[in-house]
């Protein structure tokens, strides 16, 4: 049967663009819709009433929310290249730091970008506590995924990507090469990847997207 | 090999409870350790460093964490017995979307529900309710959301159908009136002897949540 997918994303939006790299590591052929996310089209509210946000895969007709949730859906769909490891233990991991990422470290994180500057000290020890354990996740590997990229480098697209911009954008060094030698070795791999390199946007167009975006924030600091 | 199977619990966490169910789902045997939340064990604190919470599942020494990834683990190492997702991507996908859905709304809800008062809390209510009202939705007239059959969805929410018995006393109002649908499904779930025997008894938690209740200096 000809398969119908499409992608209603937001192109500075990092959670659409794991989605990106997952359908074409599969070779998956898909239309990208890009959302306004000031104006959401009709099309996205009705596919992600719940939420209404943005990655929303549509396959043959039927939505699939959640970048995570969907990342795992294309690895049950389409079986060539696995991007979940194939054990139940390392797939619980996986899952696990994926969600770690999500859930804990960017939230500690943007406390420590965000921080009044008493606070600072105490909130950006904690981040690069978080970060840390994140790095020692890699161990030996390439890339989380082994010698491939997998589930959890792809959910790590936002230490590869987030914490560059926020960092030049909120003047807050985290995430430096000397305190995190691994981790940094690891996002340049894995920006280099053709595939992320096709997906990624541009930083400094990230850069000043963000700005704008935290106008408001960063003209009351 | 024989299996060994721990699990670091605390007997009111909706967490552990869901847990418990699927153990209870796939016919495992395993060993329960109750944790002293105000004091936590060195086990737990070793096993989950990062989160430091319950509960965690212990697999011949091996560490689980996360309570939808724990049941997605004995889902995938039990895989021939009660299957608790469904064999379909797109149903599991929906699957995962609503366990991540109750387990993220319903949690802050309910928390809502009993810190807060007045008006406060009546718009915590109306939420609550709303949320109800999607995931009656969602159960249509399936027997389960799982469909014919008990699943990932169905052990989720039941958790939250206890806690909500206290919460109907403390703060007055009655789900079996707004959402009959799912107080029909509650208690056929309740009918299954994984859930009837994970769930803690109704007076015990109240009056945990006295306790609680207390501790955070609420009235």
């Amino acid at each position: 049967m000809a398969q119908e997918v499409k992608l209603f994303g937001m192109w500075a939006s990092l959670y659409s663009r794991r989605i990106e790299i997952a359908l074409k590591m599969k070779g998956v052929q898909f239309e990208f819709i890009e959302e306004d996310l000031q104006n959401k089209s009709p099309l996205l509210l009705k596919h992600n009433s719940i939420h209404k946000k943005v990655p929303v895969l549509l396959h043959n007709g039927m939505p699939i929310a959640e970048s995570l949730i969907i990342l795992e859906y294309i690895d049950e769909t389409w079986l060539d290249n696995p991007i979940l490891p194939r054990d139940p233990y390392d797939r619980a991991m996986a899952r696990f730091w994926a969600r770690f990422i999500d859930e804990k470290l960017i939230w500690i994180s943007w406390d420590a970008f965000s921080s009044k500057e008493e606070d600072q000290g105490k909130a950006i020890e904690e981040a690069c506590k978080q970060l840390k354990a994140l790095e020692n996740e890699l161990k030996e590997k390439e890339f989380f995924g082994g010698d491939t990229l997998g589930y959890l480098d792809i959910a790590a697209i936002m230490v590869a990507s987030w914490f560059g911009v926020m960092q030049e954008v909120m003047k807050v060094e985290l995430l430096t090469e000397e305190n995190f030698p691994i981790l940094c070795q690891w996002v340049g791999k894995f920006v280099d990847c053709p595939i992320v390199k096709e997906c990624l946007p541009r930083k400094e167009k990230m850069v000043e997207f963000t700005r704008v975006l935290l106008k408001d924030f960063l003209a009351s600091k | 090999m024989a299996e060994e199977i721990i699990l670091l619990d605390f007997w009111p966490s909706m967490f552990g409870m869901k847990v418990r169910i699927a153990l209870a789902e796939k016919g495992l045997k395993y060993e329960r350790k109750e944790e002293d939340l105000l004091n936590k064990s060195p086990l737990l604190l070793e096993m989950n460093p990062i989160h430091k919470k319950v509960p965690v599942l212990i697999h011949n020494g091996k560490p689980i964490c996360e309570s939808q990834i724990i049941v997605q683990y004995i889902d995938e190492v039990w895989k021939d017995k009660s299957p608790l997702l469904p064999s379909d991507p797109y149903e599991r996908a929906k699957a995962r979307f609503w366990a991540d859905y109750i387990d993220k709304k319903l949690h802050l809800l309910g928390g809502k529900l009993w810190r807060t008062k007045g008006e406060e809390q009546e718009a915590s209510k109306k939420e609550y309710l709303e949320c109800l009202k999607l995931l009656e939705e969602e159960l249509g007239d399936k027997p389960y959301f799982g469909g014919e059959n008990f699943g990932f969805v169905d052990l989720t929410l039941m958790p939250y159908f206890s806690w909500l018995h206290v919460f109907e006393i403390a703060t007055n109002f009655s789900v079996e009136v707004e959402r009959p649908k799912l107080i029909t499904w509650s208690k056929r779930c309740m009918e299954r002897d994984s859930v009837s025997t994970s769930l803690p008894d109704h007076q015990k938690l109240y009056d945990f949540f006295l306790q609680l209740k207390k501790w955070h200096g609420i009235e």
